[in-house]
């Protein structure tokens, strides 16, 4: 480590090795955030843009209003569906996959991994668009799969009771390779040894995965967690490509609402006091989680 | 005997699993060799009656997705650059470099990764068009030229080469700038072929900040163009199977070339903060 | 915008030889998210010297103060007159008297219908009127007797019938100079509760995506009638290929009772000039080219564009094609939508989400309306409070 102190605190040239970075940082990122935490105290909107002498300042109205709209809340309602649903089954299955693929027996592993992994990688928005087809009621890949199975068609995204699950499926789909690479590399950090123990005392694969494997585990799923909880929380591209929110404004998300809201509306000081409920409610999200595995521990 | 039902079982349904994640691929990529209407029918067909690159061609003569496959090129390849310029000096700096206040500074950046970047978009986006950069490269560019995660991966992995190594060019006379650009960018070259796949690949990939900042047709990137033309032609599988194969090709490419490095980087950038 | 950001080119080269000193370029936007387009475009002061947009959006840009007066212009000029356009359609363009748009080309709803369906239910015209409508329907639904076969369709996606058929029974659709939702008006119901009849006898599918793709439900028989634009017209023909064009067709909308037509929209695109344009001489004469008679056939040709200009509607290319006549005969009876900015929001974000909460029997039409108007009243807070202060 070299030093780089001096009276000021740091040196000219490592200030300049810095500068660059920070300063993007703070000037497109840091700034936003204090402009939009004020900007969702004014009533900005489609009348400001004509003329800026149309803003005031409201005060919290904006977060009033919100708190009395129930599109606000059915929007909540949606993402937390989302994100409770979505995140704990790719989650699982990412475990289930990537302890399958550690296991002696399974063969081909680069080939499966690579399989798995491929959704991750792909563009979201030409996936939605391929599983919009997918889903069609009529002519749909996947209806007429479940129709060997004796199960009669199923309006995926047109019924307002499939059409959140049927986002909920294509999230897990494209997402669980992600996190299968990340148990991966858990998984072969825990010593073959106790494993080796475990199975000379008699224990089956049950009790391996249950007392070795699981709590060995655990700071990588809550690394999991936390990271798939932030990026379920910005669910936009699924509804926005394939049902536009609906039916019935059962798949509006957080994000979709704030988008419309400002920049298809312009209603901009709305939409940032929307913007930052969601940050609110991510910072709560990741505060529980680190709360709850910290007890656990 | 145990074993080999087993191996049977596990592996048969390790393929199943694999169906389940190929087969909206390759039904896309068939369905975009069909001639109009082949693809909406009742069963669903795997493979077209006759090949057909209609679908190909209409894209590229009439809805011009050259241009978009362009603009979505020079984008992904200027923001892989310029960021991987700006994050790999920060990164050398936290990672080997002694100051007042670093570790403070570097909470504060990483903490601040959990604010969702949806909260900046609304001041972003009228900040850019008073600087005139709506609508044009620059919107897209000047927002990603530096990311918090790409400082920290550089810096999670400087750390594990030795110290010794720029200590004794520093003793040599090095200054701080051949130091950085004759030893420190070389270590580091596998990380930044990594930084550089993910860079690449989320700007290729992105979809929210492009379809706000570029208004104009001739701006836009793959993704937004596709969402557009999903619009206009929702009734037409076969065409928007054509842009998404497009679309995602070069990221598999990309993607099968490289995939070491890019599995390598997820689990550094797994390692427990 | 669309097809004819594409098209417009070849019209353009004609100009520009006319014109040597000036050159144009073409900026395409693409017509799902035009609107949301142009006003990035205005907010970030790259609009265009000269622009089409939708004639609903033209309060919107006026109120921006985004387009120019044109009136000096065509109080001069030889070749843009009122009386040479539709009256309906002209009005979108005016503003508190002041003419902010030269009417491109225009557009209004019709009802596209199986032609051999219908008279094999006994109806050997369409229908005229409400009744007759939902009389030919059921009669329809009858003889196709297959549960998944549907008269009509009237997605929740599209907020136009829902419109037309209340202003039709008369409905005022704002009130109080357009500061207060009037929806949960007893005219307006019934004609939401008339509409929704459809979707609960079965007459009409109800999810959006049980039709994927209209063309291919029409050939089979899928739907029978379905209430849409010109731009249609061009893609039936298009895709309904020669075997079947002998039985599809197009005409104006059945009204409440007797004086058919019924009322339809007054739709379709203008040409505007940008408020802060440095070159807005040129972008005149621009207009007065594109609305040149010669132009205005030539874009029909193109795109089966319906001309602004009356005049041409009397060439033969037009006379002689039975889906133009008919969409001639309800231009005669078009209406506007109501002139505030604020329009676009309402119906897209708002009365569509409604009217599906009535389709899909989650509220009633009294409910739904009534939140309908408090949502209405909540967007028009701003425009209240600016014009007090006027």
């Amino acid at each position: 480590m070299i030093d780089a102190s001096n009276k000021y605190g740091i040196t000219k040239a490592v200030a300049l090795f810095l500068s660059p970075a920070l300063s993007a940082i703070f000037i497109f990122f840091f700034l936003p955030v204090f402009a939009a935490l004020a900007m969702s105290f004014t009533d900005f909107g489609l009348y400001s843009l004509a003329d800026w002498r149309y803003t005031r300042f409201v005060g919290f109205d904006n977060y009033v209003k919100l708190f009395n709209d129930p599109l606000f809340w059915q929007a909540l309602k949606n993402t937390f569906y989302f994100v409770l649903v979505a995140g704990p089954l790719s989650v699982a299955v990412s475990l289930f996959a990537a302890i399958s693929l550690n296991s002696k027996f399974a063969k081909f592993k680069s080939f499966f991994r690579l399989a798995f992994f491929l959704p991750v990688v792909t563009t979201l928005v030409a996936v939605a668009i391929v599983f919009r087809f997918v889903y069609h009621p009529h002519f749909g890949l996947l209806n007429y799969l479940l129709g060997f199975f004796g199960i009669s068609p199923i309006d995926w995204l047109g019924d307002p009771d499939w059409a959140m699950p049927a986002i909920i499926l294509m999230a897990v789909w494209k997402n669980f390779g992600y996190n299968m690479i990340i148990f991966t590399a858990g998984l072969q950090n825990i010593p073959s040894q106790l494993y080796e123990a475990a199975e000379i005392e008699g224990a089956n694969a049950w009790r391996k995965f249950y007392q070795i494997t699981l709590p060995l585990l655990t700071p990588t799923t809550l690394f999991i967690g936390v990271i798939t909880l932030i990026g379920f929380f910005q669910l936009f591209a699924e509804p926005y490509i394939m049902t536009q929110g609906g039916p019935l404004n059962s798949t509006l998300s957080i994000v979709q609402y704030m988008y419309r809201e400002g920049f298809r509306w312009w209603n901009m000081g709305y939409s940032a006091a929307l913007a930052f409920v969601l940050f609110a409610v991510i910072f709560l999200g990741t505060l529980i989680q680190l709360k709850l595995k910290g007890k656990d521990e | 005997m145990n074993n080999k039902i087993k191996t049977l079982g596990l592996n048969l349904l390790l393929l199943a699993i694999a169906i389940v994640t190929l087969a909206p691929f390759v039904w896309m990529v068939s369905a975009s060799f069909m001639p109009n209407g082949e693809a909406f029918v009742f069963p669903p067909k795997f493979l077209p009656d006759t090949f057909s690159l209609t679908q190909y061609e209409k894209l590229f003569t009439r809805i011009n997705i050259g241009r978009f496959f362009l603009n979505s090129f020079i984008l992904s390849v200027s923001v892989t650059f310029i960021s991987l310029f700006f994050n790999s000096m920060a990164g050398f700096v936290f990672a080997k470099y002694k100051f007042a206040g670093k570790d403070k500074l570097f909470k504060l950046l990483l903490s601040s990764m959990i604010i969702p970047a949806q909260v900046t978009m609304l001041p972003l986006f009228l900040m850019l068009k008073e600087m005139g950069f709506i609508n044009t490269y620059l919107a897209i560019i000047i927002p990603g030229m530096a990311n918090i995660f790409g400082i920290f991966l550089i810096k999670q992995y400087a750390e594990s080469i030795p110290d010794s190594l720029i200590e004794a060019a520093k003793i040599d006379g090095a200054s701080d700038f051949q130091i950085y650009y004759k030893i420190f960018l070389p270590v580091i070259k596998p990380i930044l072929v990594t930084l550089a796949l993910f860079t690449f690949m989320g700007t290729w990939n992105d979809f929210i900040w492009p379809l706000i900042a570029l208004s104009d047709q001739s701006m836009f990137t793959l993704p937004v163009a596709l969402a557009n033309l999903m619009g206009e032609h929702s009734q037409d599988p076969e065409l928007m199977m054509a842009g998404s194969t497009l679309t995602i090709l070069p990221i598999i490419i990309v993607f099968l070339v490289l995939q070491k490095q890019y599995i390598k980087g997820i689990m550094l950038g797994s390692v427990k903060e | 915008m669309g097809a004819e950001g594409e098209r417009v080119n070849d019209l353009i080269a004609d100009f520009e030889k006319e014109n040597p000193n000036v050159s144009v370029t073409v900026q395409q936007v693409p017509w799902s998210a035009a609107q949301e387009k142009l006003v990035t475009a205005f907010a970030s002061d790259m609009l265009p010297d000269l622009f089409q947009i939708g004639n609903t959006w033209i309060p919107q840009f006026a109120f921006l103060n985004a387009v120019q007066k044109l009136d000096a212009y065509i109080d001069s000029s030889r070749v843009v007159n009122k009386e040479n356009y539709f009256e309906g359609i002209w009005n979108t363009n005016v503003i508190d008297s002041s003419v902010f748009g030269v009417p491109w080309y225009v557009d209004t709803r019709v009802l596209f219908y199986r032609s051999d369906v219908l008279s094999k239910a006994g109806y050997n015209s369409p229908p005229k009127t409400w009744d007759e409508l939902f009389a030919a329907a059921k009669k329809i639904k009858s003889i196709l007797n297959d549960e998944k076969k549907y008269p009509i369709y009237l997605p929740t996606t599209d907020w136009t019938p829902y419109v037309i058929f209340a202003l039709q029974n008369g409905a005022e659709l704002l009130k109080e100079n357009n500061c207060y939702g009037n929806f949960s008006s007893q005219k307006f119901k019934e004609a939401l509760l008339y509409l929704t009849e459809y979707h609960k006898e079965k007459l009409s599918p109800v999810g959006v995506s049980q039709v994927a793709n209209v063309y291919q439900a029409f050939k089979d028989k899928y739907i029978s009638m379905y209430i849409s634009g010109p731009w249609d017209v061009a893609e039936f023909k298009k895709r309904m290929g020669d075997s079947l064009s002998g039985v599809w067709n197009v005409a104006p909308l059945p009204s409440r009772k007797g004086n058919y037509p019924g009322v339809s929209l007054a739709g379709g695109s203008s040409l505007v000039i940008n408020k802060n344009s440095e070159n807005k001489k040129a972008a005149w004469k621009l207009i007065e080219f594109l609305s040149r008679k010669k132009s205005q056939l030539k874009f029909f040709k193109l795109l089966n564009d319906l001309p602004a200009v009356k005049e041409v509607w009397n060439d033969p290319a037009l006379i002689n094609d039975k889906y133009t006549q008919a969409f001639y005969e309800q231009f005669k009876n078009v209406i506007a939508t109501p002139k505030i900015p604020e329009w676009e929001r309402i119906v897209y974000s708002e009365l569509r989400q409604y009217v599906e909460y009535v389709v899909m029997e989650r509220m009633t039409a009294d409910d739904a309306m009534k939140a309908l108007d408090k949502a209405v009243d909540d967007i028009l807070a701003k425009r209240r409070q600016i014009l007090d202060e006027k």
